[in-house]
């Protein structure tokens, strides 16, 4: 019992930021833009975020400081590929190189130095044995829950959102009947990239308490393919992240040698997100309603023809 | 009272082509008035000024008497001009409610669109369903929903551009219906299309555009198709030269006893075709669309292949179980109906495009390898010949407007020189200039020794192009006979399905 709590607890704080770097991820690929730029924004998201906890020991304006980051880096995404059609693929790749470049040069010096994690915001419950797995988290774990239905509603049931799904859908289209196809788009990739930027804050505050290179290890990419998986669904995507970080999460109790876990070696568990990774692609492409449900116009830059 | 519109001077430049040169007309309120021109006339690029998509260069647009600058779409829709475009901008993955309220400037809760949408569909008899998704409907139906978009905005003029190019007969007197009515109660509506006889029953007035300059402003009732045509060619229509008293050679394509089985929900198989087609002959297939055309054209070309290898021969060699290309080789070409994404691969360069079809024929394949001199060459020749208006053969088939894609595909086969050249609806959306120059080549073509099968809607066309002829009812094919034998009301009672002796005449 306490363990399956343990593993609970862990799973949500593993999930998380993955979570919020795909929130991100989806509505921006709902508007027709695909930044595979992620682990890179998420990269610059920790650094910012660990630095500026370092130097003011304060978590909130640390995470809102690794959103500036990881939209800033998205301004530059955004300004390639919207405003210079450069190719979205590669400008995303070239984000994710320079994204960990940079922030392996500006965290050298900060390598090795801790700092405080984030403490739960219910911080009487998340001591209880039991209630914990529902009230013992920091802001982020909630931030990410509530950011699933906002989204959810936000496509759904607002103007804005059918507008973005709209430019998303057909960008000819929208643009004939006046909408801005480029704005909507600058508006998407830069609410992506302040995602990104706290997806990757959250590795430094609420997982490990330091900086380390590279320390999102590769979470942008499973956020990217969770998105797919997903069929660009918010609430596909609170299931999908949640379940790829059950399987993180079995790799740490593996290596642990937790119990019967451990029957399997731990090598094997740590391969394990990316095998479910490919088994769910193969799952989703034989269905056919998640593959069409694609945003029409994901990943072809917007040219009007004046 | 002032003129609903009234443009003067109206200037666009593009590029490399004057699109628009110092037009300038007026439309009265409740009028139709008709803007007619051939493919690359200006058509478009004029209404999308006046709809706010592109700025003109020079001139001035006086709305109810008032100059006005049109920034956007937005700034047109407040001033009471909708518009439906050539192309629909619908968003397939959205519900029709979706894309309707997409296309509203104020923010009207769904509910009270919805109720708005109904009364307007039951006002103008307009049937669709607000919650289907858009990915579902038909041609017709989608552009039902563009139609509705445009008057939920009560508008005080309706554009539509080349509207029934894409509709069955009954779609358009339902269109008609509608446009009159809309008409009667003020409403200005400014009518793009290439079909004269439709201008000739709908519209009041008829602006004429050739190359960009205004022509002609006429009443088309007191005009002939053919007095409006040549105004839009700026030379008198050629009539087809046929030599007289011609002799057909040998039977070259001969079907016998073909059927098919039906593939879709919605289509018509071919149910036990017989025919002959000698050297030098023209074959008609008339009837109304959806008679079973698509599946004769598909068993003919080799997309849909039978089990009877005899059932198709060539020359006396039996070519039933071929697939396309190996009836290419042996000098069958086909143009299916539809240009785009069928006859041709909207991404691809026309060079490519014809490398597709032409490859055996012309030989633009050695050792696997493609021979893109070869392709570029003739691509080239077929956009001089049949005055293909395209950058040259590097352009995209997706970029060169509907008439003249047909045109380029038209010339693709016919220069290959078929056998047998099998072709649906060659003139579809080709303006009259273009037609006669398709129909030409095909009558030479003939001339030149190949059989020709022409499967077309058109019997104006049918009657001037073809030899003989046969109609096509619920897939099922009439004996075929001289076209000189029929009389216009014998080919509508076999088009209506009335087949009596006539079948074994
Ligand atoms: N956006 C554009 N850029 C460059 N040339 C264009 C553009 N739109 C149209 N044209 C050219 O302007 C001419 C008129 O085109 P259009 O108005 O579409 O003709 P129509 O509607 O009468 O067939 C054509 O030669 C066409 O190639
Ligand atoms: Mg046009």
């Amino acid at each position: 019992m306490d363990l399956t709590i343990a593993i609970l607890v862990t799973v949500v704080g593993a999930s998380t930021p993955i979570l919020i770097a795909a929130l991100g991820e989806l509505v921006v690929e709902r508007s027709g833009v695909l930044n595979l730029g992620v682990e890179g924004m998420m990269l610059l998201g920790a650094i910012a975020g660990f630095v500026v906890q370092f130097h003011t020991g304060n978590h909130y304006l640390a995470l809102l400081c690794g959103a500036a980051a990881g939209m800033a880096a998205s301004l530059i995404f955004g300004f390639l590929t919207l405003s210079l059609s450069a190719n979205q693929t590669a400008t995303g790749l070239a984000l994710t190189i320079f994204g960990t470049g940079f922030s392996a040069l500006a965290g050298a010096s900060y390598s090795a130095r801790p700092v405080a994690l984030m403490s739960p915001i219910f911080p009487d419950l998340a001591t209880h044995p039991v209630l914990r797995v529902l009230f013992g988290y920091s802001f982020p774990a909630y931030f990410a829950l509530f950011m699933v239905f906002a989204i959810w509603f936000f496509l759904k049931k607002t103007r804005a959102g059918l507008i973005l799904r709209a430019v998303g859908e057909n960008d000819l289209s929208a643009h004939s009947i006046g909408y801005s196809v480029i704005q909507v788009r600058y508006f998407a990739v830069m609410f992506g990239g302040a995602m990104a930027g706290v997806a990757g804050a959250c590795f430094p505050l609420t997982l490990t308490p330091q900086w380390a290179e590279g320390m999102t290890a590769g979470r942008g990419w499973i956020a990217v393919a969770l998105v797919v998986f997903a069929s660009w669904r918010p609430f596909r995507l609170l299931g999908g992240a949640y379940l790829f970080g059950l399987v993180m999460t079995m790799e740490l109790y593996a290596k642990a040698g937790g119990g019967p876990l451990s029957a399997i070696p731990s090598e094997l568990w740590a391969a394990l997100p990316y095998i479910a990774t490919i088994a769910v692609l193969v799952l989703i492409s034989l269905r056919r309603d998640a593959s069409t449900n694609a945003p029409a116009c994901l990943g072809k830059p917007f040219m009007p023809s004046n | 009272m002032p003129n609903r519109l009234e443009l003067t001077g109206i200037t666009k430049q593009f590029p490399g082509v004057l699109a628009n040169d110092h037009v300038s007309f007026a439309v009265k309120p409740g009028e139709i008035h008709a803007l007619l021109g051939e493919n690359g006339a200006g058509k478009s690029t004029l209404v999308k000024m006046i709809y706010g998509i592109m700025q003109p260069d020079a001139g001035e647009i006086r709305w109810n008497g008032e100059p006005v600058v049109v920034a956007n779409p937005k700034a047109a829709r407040k001033l009471g001009i909708g518009m439906v475009f050539q192309h629909f901008s619908l968003f397939e993955a959205l519900t029709v409610l979706e894309n309707i309220a997409l296309g509203m400037d104020a923010k009207i809760p769904s509910r009270e669109l919805e109720s708005r949408i109904r009364e307007v569909m039951e006002t103008y008899g307009l049937a669709l369903d607000p919650h289907r998704t858009v990915a579902t409907l038909s041609v017709g139906e989608r552009q039902r929903i563009e139609i509705v978009r445009a008057l939920l905005l009560n508008p005080q003029l309706l554009i539509m551009d080349e509207p029934t190019s894409v509709l069955t007969p009954q779609e358009v007197e339902q269109l008609f219906t509608v446009l009159r009515k809309l008409a009667a109660e003020g409403c200005s509506i400014l009518y793009i299309s290439h079909k004269l006889h439709e201008i000739k029953a709908l519209c009041d007035t008829a602006t004429i555009l050739r190359g960009g300059k205004l022509v002609d402003t006429c009443d088309p009732k007191q005009e002939t198709s053919r007095s409006m045509a040549e105004k839009m060619i700026g030379a008198g229509l050629k009539d087809i030269v046929k030599a007289e008293g011609r002799t057909f050679g040998p039977p070259k394509l001969v079907v016998n006893k073909l059927s098919t089985i039906k593939t879709g929900h919605f289509d018509v198989a071919v149910d036990n075709v017989s025919f002959t087609v000698r050297a030098g002959e023209i074959l008609g297939v008339a009837g109304v669309a959806g008679n079973g055309q698509n599946a004769l054209l598909d068993a003919l070309s080799g997309e849909l292949i039978g089990d009877d290898r005899e059932a198709i021969t060539i020359d006396g060699f039996g070519i039933g179980l071929m697939n396309t290309t190996e009836r290419r080789r042996r000098g069958l070409c086909a143009v299916p109906e539809e240009r785009n994404g069928h006859a041709a691969v909207g991404d691809f360069s026309l060079s490519d495009n014809s490398v597709l079809t032409a490859r055996d024929r012309l030989g633009m394949v050695v050792l696997g390898l493609i021979n893109s001199g070869a392709a570029k060459t003739y691509t080239g020749k077929v956009i001089a010949d049949f005055a293909v208006k395209a950058l040259g053969p590097a352009s995209t088939a997706g970029s060169l407007s509907g008439g003249n894609l047909q045109k380029y595909i038209m010339g693709r086969e016919i220069l290959q020189k078929p056998t047998v050249l099998v072709v649906s609806q060659p003139t579809w959306g080709v303006d009259a200039g273009a037609a006669a120059a398709i129909h030409q080549a095909l009558v030479d073509l003939a001339a030149a020794g190949s059989a020709i099968v022409v499967i077309s809607q058109d019997l104006d066309e049918l009657r001037a192009l073809c030899d003989t002829l046969a109609v096509i009812n619920m897939g099922r094919l009439s004996a075929a006979r001289p076209v000189k034998e029929f009389s216009v009301e014998e080919i509508g009672l076999l088009m209506g399905g009335v087949h009596g002796s006539m079948e074994t005449a």
